[in-house]
């Protein structure tokens, strides 16, 4: 087990330039980027989306390089997306999973069978050509430059604990320093991307 | 009754810049499956679940691209939470062409999928626009206009289920 924090403080020694999509290890991206305006930090825009995002994003610009770290409770509800990332197969994509095996923002319940999902095999099955399975800081620390050092799409299940948040959606602290708009506007001037006529 | 011809759609989305078709095959357009596989200019994006295809869209919209959705009614009700949240909340200017599933020009529908899809659409606060024919295509262009200078979803519901693309010739 991982705690999500010190996993991306390990990643971000070797993110490069690339796009980050923190997805639920958002909270904690923010406090560690230090590349601001290639961050998008969503937040839970639907929940289950976020790896046909990623995929939307890489193959808007193949040149980049799209990290994006998803849950695996949207990795759960959006399974379909994988097969379509597989397909489509951009060597840009490297989508990490954060599987704690609780929907934690909601209190911490079990997501269903929890302590038997193999998610990297369900990734390898829906045909992604790469997939890693890791539950430490140390083969995290010892992998991650041949896990990006390899075209996408790379799937990797990352096993972290749990960090139940349990307050009132209203209570809990706000994160977020932008609007989702925000971040994908300052993404683009970034990047110099003129959104189309 | 004149048909929609598929070349006359697929002519509608070149004209109008879309570079991704993000699709989940439906018996109202599967006719233009072939022919937008044959065009270069798109990119086809196969999804799932038509959920999928409103995150697939804002992800493409923010990298730049300019993509359109094609989906059945029935996968566009299903889609509601992304639809919301991904291309609502997300502001993405896509145009969503829906087949309307049960459309009948006689006011006596039997299809819930169509009895719902207007309603559907009036919830979510979406303007649409109906193409029974090729006479109709403008408003496919009406959409994409409307789309961007709005900066969300428009739809444009495609009556002609089993009639004009999908008859055998």
């Amino acid at each position: 087990m991982m705690k999500t924090a010190e996993m991306l403080e390990i990643f971000k020694r070797h993110r490069g330039d690339a796009v980050v999509i923190p997805g639920r290890g958002g909270r904690f991206w923010v406090e560690l980027s230090d590349q601001p305006d290639r961050d998008l930090p969503l937040g839970d825009p639907a929940m289950g989306g976020h790896a046909s995002f990623a995929l939307g994003l890489a193959l808007a610009m193949p040149e980049q390089r799209v990290v994006l770290f998803d849950s695996e409770g949207d990795v759960l509800m959006g399974m379909g997306a994988l097969p379509t990332i597989a397909e489509k197969a951009p060597a840009n994509l490297y989508h990490f999973m954060l599987d704690n095996g609780v929907y934690a923002t909601t209190g911490g319940q079990p997501v269903p069978n929890a302590e038997q999902m193999e998610y990297e095999v369900v990734a390898q099955g829906c045909g992604y050509p790469a997939t890693y399975a890791i539950d430490n800081l140390e083969d995290f620390a010892s992998q991650i430059e041949e896990i990006l050092g390899q075209p996408g799409p790379v799937f990797v299940a990352l096993k972290i604990d749990p960090e139940i948040i349990n307050e009132p959606i209203n209570a809990r602290p706000q994160w977020q320093r932008k609007t989702r708009n925000q971040a994908v506007a300052d993404m683009q001037a970034e990047l110099g991307i003129q959104p189309p006529a | 009754m004149a048909e929609l011809s598929p070349a006359t759609v697929l002519e509608q989305l070149k004209k109008n810049g879309a570079t991704h078709v993000v699709w989940l095959p439906d018996s109202e357009t599967n006719f233009l499956y072939v022919l937008m596989s044959e065009e270069p200019s798109l990119d086809l994006v196969p999804v799932s679940r038509e959920g999928h295809a409103f995150s697939t869209a804002a992800g493409l919209a923010a990298g730049g691209k300019k993509p359109v959705i094609l989906i059945q009614n029935t996968g566009m009700m299903e889609s509601g939470d992304s639809l919301r949240g991904w291309g609502l909340g997300m502001n993405v200017p896509v145009v969503m062409m829906v087949g309307y599933r049960g459309w009948t020009r006689h006011g006596v529908i039997n299809d819930t999928a169509a009895f719902y899809t207007e309603r559907f659409l009036h919830a979510f606060n979406i303007n649409y626009y109906l193409v029974e024919s090729d006479e109709d295509a403008d408003r496919i262009s009406i959409a994409f206009a409307e789309a961007q200078r709005e900066k969300r979803p428009v739809a444009v519901l495609v009556g002609d289920e089993y009639h004009g693309f999908n008859v055998s010739r």
